[in-house]
């Protein structure tokens, strides 16, 4: 059976198990989240030799010269050891300027990072609780107008990080976030590039960031926002998107409920990938961003890439969740 | 001196642009869909840039025992002649589309041919 070595303490691993889960085994408490080399928050780097390709799919350059990698991707082939500390610094400390609950089931939550802290509208940051507990999280915010950090956060029935954000999370509490992560990013190359954003709940933060990105460049290809949730609680910052796209001709938003109810004629009901792949039979050349639920991100990854749009065009960033 | 096959069809920008095209070919055919099912996109389609680097006549780095063991979980799958045949035509089609010339388009039909007996698994 491998060896683990995990901060100079010996593991058995079994054969194919990966870090992760022979730790977890083990009764060992370590920073993780979807279980599937999405988040990054398992990220631990090794001492004596070079991690799987497999565990650094996804990695800056960077993280993969100096052996990082994450531990619920890698099942190396022998012994293995493994740290969680090394030369580049993967947290960092944050404060929080406000909670402010924009439906009962949404949080906006602002961060002050300590310091200079560089990312890219659209990406996401892990959030680590002090007692270790990490959860990835998308930036709302734009890097170069607005100096906090802002995140929207779900409430999940019985989810720790969620309902600890929702229900205990105080301005001026600290809290350590990660460097920036993901390429669900605009590129301002290509300004007249018609541009698809599908996202579901929560997965509406990254895409805030990127829309406002593109216009901010002053992007003058079509831009649509399909905006989908299973019911109002769930449609939010419709004011400040319809305000956007009554200021801008080339922004169309197009909020979405599976099951409406009595006041919610103003939205479109059918499911937002659905709205969006019946309207747009022909994606060639589209730029398309997709974000929130799993199993609506893969379906819409293959269906725009079927429809045209180019493998490299389509940026996907699954809310993906380990099961408890 | 004369060009070599991958060179006359355009080197990897050519492959490139042919695995958007072969892949959601692939995907969309009926015949072979099913063997794409669950698999992870990305993953995928550079599995197919490898392949069709291949049978452009490029730096190949697949060798025959290479081709037995990818496609090993597929026979099982039933994977068979008429599979083969449709990869073929989606590659012809591919590349009639991006405006190759028949002659050269032959010369890649005869190499992913080559290769049908190591793909079923005869001869392992
Ligand atoms: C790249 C990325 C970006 C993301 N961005 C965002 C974002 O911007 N906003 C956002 O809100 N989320 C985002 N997420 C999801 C987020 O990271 C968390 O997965 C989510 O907040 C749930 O975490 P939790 O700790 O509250 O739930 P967990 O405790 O991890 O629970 C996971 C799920 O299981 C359920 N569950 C938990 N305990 C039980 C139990 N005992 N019985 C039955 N069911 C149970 C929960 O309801 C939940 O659905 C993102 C995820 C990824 C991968
Ligand atoms: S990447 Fe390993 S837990 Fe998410």
């Amino acid at each position: 059976m491998p060896t683990l070595i995990f901060e100079k303490q010996a593991y058995q691993r079994n054969p194919e198990e990966t870090v992760l889960d022979c730790l977890l085994r083990h009764g060992v408490s370590v920073p993780h989240s979807c279980r599937s080399g999405v988040c990054q928050s398992c990220l631990m780097r090794s001492i004596d030799s070079d991690p799987p390709a497999a565990a650094q799919h996804g990695l800056k350059d960077s993280l993969r010269q100096q052996r990082y990698f994450l531990a619920c991707a890698c099942a190396p082939e022998g012994d293995f050891t493994a740290t969680l500390s090394g030369p580049v610094l993967i947290r960092f400390p944050a404060r929080v300027i406000s909670v402010e609950k924009l439906s009962r089931r949404i949080a906006r939550v602002r961060l002050d990072p300590a310091g200079a802290f560089d990312y890219r509208a659209g990406q996401f940051i892990n959030l680590a609780r002090s007692d270790g507990l990490t959860r990835p999280y998308s930036l709302a915010s734009l890097p170069y107008t607005e100096d906090f950090l802002e995140l929207h956060v779900a409430r999940h029935e019985q989810g720790r990080m969620s309902s600890w954000i929702h229900d205990e999370l105080q301005p001026g509490d600290e809290i350590a976030v990660s460097t920036p992560i993901g390429e669900c990013c605009y590129r301002p190359e290509q300004p007249k590039q018609p541009l698809l954003l599908v996202g579901t709940g929560c997965g509406l933060a990254p895409l805030y960031g990127v829309i406002r990105d593109a216009l901010h460049h002053g992007h003058t290809g079509p831009i649509w926002l399909y905006h989908g949730s299973r019911d109002r609680e769930g449609l939010y910052l419709v004011e400040e998107l319809r305000g956007l796209a009554r200021d801008h001709d080339n922004f169309n938003y197009v909020p979405c409920l599976d099951s409406p109810a009595a006041g919610d004629e103003d939205v479109t009901v059918q499911r937002a990938h659905e709205a969006a792949l019946a309207r747009h039979a022909d994606m060639k050349g589209w730029r398309v961003f997709l974000c929130g639920h799993p199993e609506m991100v893969k379906q819409t990854k293959i269906k725009t890439y079927l429809a045209g749009a180019a493998l490299a065009d389509i940026h996907a960033d699954p809310f993906q969740s380990a099961a408890p | 001196m004369t060009q070599s096959l991958y060179e006359q069809l355009g080197g990897e920008p050519a492959v490139n642009a042919a695995v958007d095209i072969f892949y959601r070919k692939m995907l969309s055919d009926n015949r072979v869909s099913r063997f794409f099912e669950g698999v992870d996109m990305e993953r995928q389609a550079s599995k197919q840039k490898a392949f069709l680097t291949m049978v452009f006549g490029g730096p190949a780095k697949y060798t025959g025992k290479d081709m037995y063991e990818g496609h090993k979980h597929l026979i099982k799958m039933g994977l068979n002649d008429s599979h083969v045949d449709a990869v073929i035509e989606n590659l012809g089609a591919t590349l009639k589309e991006l405006g190759v010339k028949n002659e050269l388009i032959a010369q890649v039909a005869g190499i992913a041919n080559s290769v049908r007996d190591d793909v079923l698994g005869r001869g392992h």
